[in-house]
């Protein structure tokens, strides 16, 4: 029964290694992706950068800052995380409380699923179509619909994934008191799952944010801070992009430390969110 | 038992006596009945969604489709717009280049990272992990490609081309033909870095639904945990891998603006990972602001979206069938 | 009789509960030992630390001695595999490897590399397929998938798989709560007719199937062992009031 130096522990010793070594190369890179952020980013983060908008010559390193772009990506952001939500609230419960597993609640998931896949260069082909089609220019409206397709998948199923872990003994203990279905969905389903709606409405906004590619061709880019829905806004993924392809280094300094905003609100969503989903669970029923 | 005839019934729920409701039952059926074909159409949003993008991609691109022929247009080489001439295959094998990279060296640290967290590692290292993951995944592509021209390009150009190109360079595909690092290799790192989150997420939630009975029985005749994970556990849930895998693959092949930033965007074929490509994504990104200027440049650029389209709808369909078909056993 | 294995005091905790306590017994050799007790009471957790799978559940601390042999199976230079090897277990359900019928059989041999040729394989996997009473019923099928027979079938290739690693020990945690009436009869069966050969444990929670197997009997109530000693003894002439209250079935 001792140990013996063995072809099989060796095999294991070194799996266990590759296994942790790989384990650490994923939290080093995050590490490196950070730091490599703060280090560039830090130094040109000033007060200005976050309360003005781009003044003239800004694009050659003169003054101003990236308020057009914060502000546009929330305003585009927000509104297209709210809008997602009046429709991914009810498709979630619905799913829950009168489709369930059934056939087409599958069907309904995967197609979910698969649009949650689509890659949102053609979200935003998609949205410069339809906006070509109505006459509309590249604008806040256009850019928030775009945002809307990107976030409805993305709310939805993170929502239903929520419910799903949700006792259904629950559900029935309630049907069998009598209650319709729709009683049940707006009487037990909802405010159990308060929590589930804020992490995934989080979540989705985090994602929408950060994205560029979709934006590029439904909102454009302005220097101004948007006062109509009709005009083109500025985001912050953009900003950063643009200000990174001038050959000023003043303005790439910019740009990193627009990447630096960029990623901390993101990560304040995506931590809580996650905050979120595990305090407010311990208070409803599991 | 009463309890299942309610259950699918429950329209008929009648009030407990001395109870009674504020509205009526038949006020109450009829709200439900309302909200039933409300909710019903609510859903068919997201139906619809995927048929109108799929259509609307194929209508504007069907210009293109008309006046140059298939073959013309996926083994053309030449890209240029003014003359008419769309040769797709250069961004085709672009993206092909930098999406298979990408895959490659993602699948290993994936594979050994989720099964470090299903089968070895403390509940205390897992709980931090996830967030960590969850932040990985969160982090906007446009600032991947910022770490990407900051970190892996001037690697790629500075050390890892130079090392390579002196040790392997008479092998093509490790030839050092362009002084930059913005290359295939630069562009497949970061399509890694970005799908490895996601790709974990899967593999975790699958090696969950492995039943604890099975990892024992091959433990109890004297396994060890790594003979256990290679010879039971992953010949088992091999079919999910391969579905995490395909849906990892299209994430990347739709990624846009971080390789976009890190690839070079030169419309050739690459023959060595250290050369530069240009991928579909990215020629439409890239392309779009002078799209509406030239004829049927609107058009062929549209088809570069439908093409990505299928091939990303094909992928997604046949592994999310799988996966749910894996997934939606748990817990029952 | 030397004992095959003796446990001193053992003492099993998970998180802040204190699940085994005190225990220490000896486990004779070519016999029969059934574990027995009310549901919660610890023997399947006893049954666990005997083949150290009690280290799977994470949070659990285990104190004291097992020894095999002489030679304690939890010290720090003992292979746990070896350990398993040694020691084989009947799980509750029976769950075959995502492999052939003969497959199944062979992998622990394989694992631990016993036989030098596949034509040795092949005559093992036979031999221990008849062992346990498996052989005609599967012999056209060898290459079938495992999960494509019976309950019944599966539990007695598990016993099957698990004799294939000639084991000195046979660990059987309720081996027949999930099979039928006959099926149940022919795991049976096979345990009286293997029990010359192997030293045999068995967690049971019928009174009845107890009385059929058991050579020794321990009794186990919260934790703790109540009562153990020979079957006729404890059976017959039960010593501890909790072990009367239990066999006349008031608990």
């Amino acid at each position: 029964m001792k140990k013996k130096i063995h072809r099989r522990y060796l095999a294991e010793f070194v799996a266990r290694v590759l296994m942790i070594g790989s384990f650490a190369l994923v939290a080093l890179i995050l590490g490196l992706i950070l730091w490599t952020l703060i280090q560039k980013g830090l130094p040109s983060l000033t007060w200005e950068m976050v309360s003005q908008t781009p003044k003239g010559g800004f694009y050659l390193g003169k003054e101003g800052g990236i308020l057009n772009a914060i502000l546009g990506s929330l305003y585009m952001a927000g509104g297209g995380t709210l809008i997602a939500l009046i429709f991914s609230l009810p498709i979630a419960i619905y799913l829950n409380t009168y489709l369930g597993s059934s056939r087409w609640g599958n069907y309904v998931r995967l197609v979910l699923d698969i649009l949650w896949g689509i890659p949102s260069i053609v979200y935003g082909a998609f949205g410069f179509i339809i906006m070509l089609s109505m006459g509309m220019r590249a604008s806040l409206l256009g850019g928030t619909i775009t945002l809307t397709l990107l976030a409805l998948p993305i709310m939805t199923r993170a929502m239903d994934e929520v419910i799903r872990r949700m006792p259904t003994d629950l559900s029935e203990a309630a049907l069998a008191l009598g209650s319709t279905r729709l009683e049940i969905a707006l009487r037990v389903t909802l405010p159990q799952m308060l929590p589930g709606i804020l992490t995934a409405v989080l979540l989705a906004f985090g994602r929408v944010i950060g994205d560029a590619a979709s934006v590029l061709f439904t909102a454009g880019y302005t220097d101004n801070i948007p006062t109509t829905l009709f005009r083109p806004v500025a985001s912050l993924p953009l900003a950063v992009f643009f200000q990174l392809g001038t050959p000023f280094p003043e303005v790439q300094q910019r740009a990193y430390a627009s990447a630096l905003i960029l990623t901390i609100l993101v990560l304040i969503l995506s931590i809580g969110s996650r905050l979120i989903s595990s305090r407010l669970n311990k208070y409803t029923i599991k | 038992m009463a309890a299942p005839a309610l259950f699918s019934k429950p329209e008929q729920g009648r009030p407990q006596d001395g109870r009674p409701y504020k509205l009526s039952i038949s006020l109450r059926n009829r709200l439900n009945n309302i909200a039933a074909r409300v909710f019903w159409l609510i859903t068919l949003i997201p139906v619809g969604l995927v048929i109108a993008i799929t259509v609307a991609l194929a209508v504007r691109s069907a210009p293109i489709l008309q006046s140059h022929s298939l073959v013309e247009l996926f083994t053309g080489t030449v890209w240029k717009p003014f003359g008419g001439q769309f040769g797709f295959l250069p961004f085709i094998a672009g993206t092909f280049w930098v999406t298979t990279i990408g895959v490659i060296l993602a699948v290993p640290p994936c594979l050994l990272t989720a099964f470090y967290l299903s089968e070895y590692a403390r509940p205390i290292t897992r709980n931090i992990m996830k967030p960590l993951l969850d932040v990985l995944a969160a982090i906007p592509s446009v600032v991947y490609g910022v770490w990407g021209m900051l970190v892996i390009v001037p690697f790629v150009q500075k050390t890892f081309m130079p090392w390579m190109s002196s040790h392997f360079g008479f092998i093509p595909l490790f030839a050092s033909n362009q002084p930059t690092g913005f290359s295939v290799i630069s562009g497949g790192v970061i399509l890694a870095v970005m799908i490895i989150p996601f790709i974990i997420a899967i593999i975790y939630e699958i090696l969950k639904t492995v039943p604890q009975d099975l990892r024992e029985a091959s433990l109890g005749l004297g396994a060890t945990r790594w003979e256990t994970i290679t010879l039971v556990i992953f010949p088992k849930i091999l079919p999910g891998i391969i579905a995490a895998i395909v849906l990892g693959a299209s994430r990347a092949l739709g990624e846009t603006m971080a390789v976009l930033m890190v690839v070079g965007n030169v419309p050739q074929i690459p023959t060595s990972i250290f050369d530069a490509a240009y991928p579909l994504p990215a020629l439409i990104a890239n392309n779009y602001g002078e799209m509406m200027s030239i004829p049927l440049f609107d058009a062929a650029l549209l088809l570069a979206a439908f093409i990505l389209l299928l091939i990303i709808l094909t992928f997604n369909v046949i592994a999310t069938l799988v996966l749910q078909r894996i997934l939606g056993r748990r817990g029952k | 009789m030397q004992p095959h294995i003796q446990v001193k005091n053992l003492n099993v905790h998970y998180g802040r509960t204190h699940v085994l306590k005190d225990i220490n017994l000896e486990i004779l050799p070519q016999q029969i030992t059934v574990i027995m007790g009310p549901s919660g009471c610890g023997k399947t957790t006893l049954l666990k630390t005997l083949n150290r799978f009690i280290e799977l559940v994470d949070g659990t601390r285990v104190t004291g001695q097992i020894l095999l042999d002489g030679q304690d199976i939890y010290s720090n230079d003992v292979d746990v595999t070896e350990v398993r090897k040694r020691i084989g277990l009947l799980a509750q359900r029976p769950q075959p490897l995502p492999m052939s019928i003969a497959a199944n059989v062979a992998y622990g041999m394989q694992i631990h590399r016993m036989k030098s040729n596949r034509q040795e394989v092949r005559k093992s996997v036979q031999h221990y397929l008849e062992v346990a009473g498996l052989w005609e019923e599967v012999s056209h099928r060898l290459n079938d998938p495992a999960t494509s027979l019976s309950t019944g079938q599966q539990q007695r290739l598990c016993l099957a798989r698990g004799l294939a690693i000639e084991p000195e020990i046979i660990l059987g945690d309720e081996p027949t709560s999930a099979l039928d009436p006959i099926s149940s009869q022919h795991i049976e069966k096979r345990l009286l007719t293997l029990k010359d050969t192997y030293t045999t444990i068995i967690v049971t929670h019928t009174l009845r199937q107890a009385k059929r197997l058991a050579d020794q009997v321990i009794f186990m109530y919260l934790g703790e062992v109540i009562e153990a000693g020979p079957a006729d003894a404890v059976f017959n002439h039960p010593k501890v009031e909790r072990t009367q209250q239990y066999l006349a079935g008031l608990f």
